[in-house]
């Protein structure tokens, strides 16, 4: 079924869609946080998303990861792609199904505004910040930092430093497991600071200011 | 003067680097990136960048998990 982006789009605060809609986001990994990160910023109206993994779907990723039974033995970026354009035919997709290392962050994801990292290992979250920071000192990155275990919400936090934010609780390891509610969180942290940084910078006011109860 | 994580402080001294820094604060976990002044160090230069008195410094540990 065919929608036009005002339907779809209908909820989005007003002056937010064209802005997402002129905006392009790298998402390094998709797994449990890019796949969810792909789906929130897909349902705001992004424009642009250039997914990198080089990872095939198992029955173990459906416990967090945007993925469906018959999804599995898919690539995940084919069947991410497949699932985003379900919700917005629009949107553009450049699909990079590798693994790379730091000298190939510049070359592939230099088209994008933002990059938003969602690997799993630490050592790989260590290269794609310092080689993009280095290629990129004025453009934002959004790293996913400690979402293993369930529960402890409160332990998550955004914590920035120059063009680097560190979205998570920043100790918990995979040893605690990874659960669906709490990877979401994060993912939908880092997707929703994203959408921050865009609408800032398109001048749209993103300060809310709790009213005085007394 | 050199303020850690905005917590903690050690002396400063002349020439020193990010490494000397790191292994004043016992920090011997590769699996860090640090900023000095909001700049991010690459890990290549944290034996030759020598941080300036006052400085804030900021030292993220990465947790694997995504």
């Amino acid at each position: 079924m065919e929608l036009g982006k005002d339907l779809i789009f209908a909820r989005n605060v007003e002056g937010l869609t064209a802005l997402m809609q002129n905006a392009v986001v790298g998402i390094a990994g998709c797994g449990g946080l890019g796949s969810n990160i792909a789906v929130a910023l897909t349902r705001a109206g992004i424009g642009k998303l250039i997914l990198l993994d080089f990872d095939i779907i198992e029955p173990s990723n459906l416990n967090r990861q945007y993925f469906f039974l018959n999804d599995v033995g898919k690539l995940k970026v084919d069947a991410l792609s497949k699932h985003l354009k379900n919700i917005n035919s629009e949107i553009i997709i450049e699909k990079q199904i590798k693994q790379i290392d730091k000298e190939d962050t510049e070359k592939i994801f230099y088209p994008a505004d933002i990059l938003i990292e969602a690997f799993d290992r630490a050592e790989s979250k260590k290269f794609l910040i310092e080689s993009w920071v280095k290629a990129f000192p004025d453009k934002p990155v959004i790293v996913g930092n400690g979402l293993s275990g369930f529960g402890n919400t409160d332990l998550l936090k955004v914590q920035k430093v120059g063009n680097i934010y560190f979205c998570g609780d920043g100790f918990t390891n995979m040893d605690l497991g990874l659960t669906s509610a709490r990877v979401a969180i994060v993912a939908n942290m880092q997707a929703n600071l994203a959408i921050e940084i865009i609408a800032k910078k398109g001048g749209l006011n993103a300060d809310y200011k709790q009213p005085r109860q007394d | 003067m050199l303020t850690i994580n905005n917590r903690d402080k050690i002396e400063w001294q002349p020439g020193m680097t990010v490494s000397d820094v790191l292994n004043k604060m016992g920090y011997n976990y590769s699996l860090i990136t640090v900023t000095v002044n909001g700049v991010l160090i690459l890990e290549e230069d944290y034996d030759t960048y020598e941080v300036e008195d006052n400085a804030q410094i900021s030292v993220f540990h990465l947790a694997h998990g995504g």
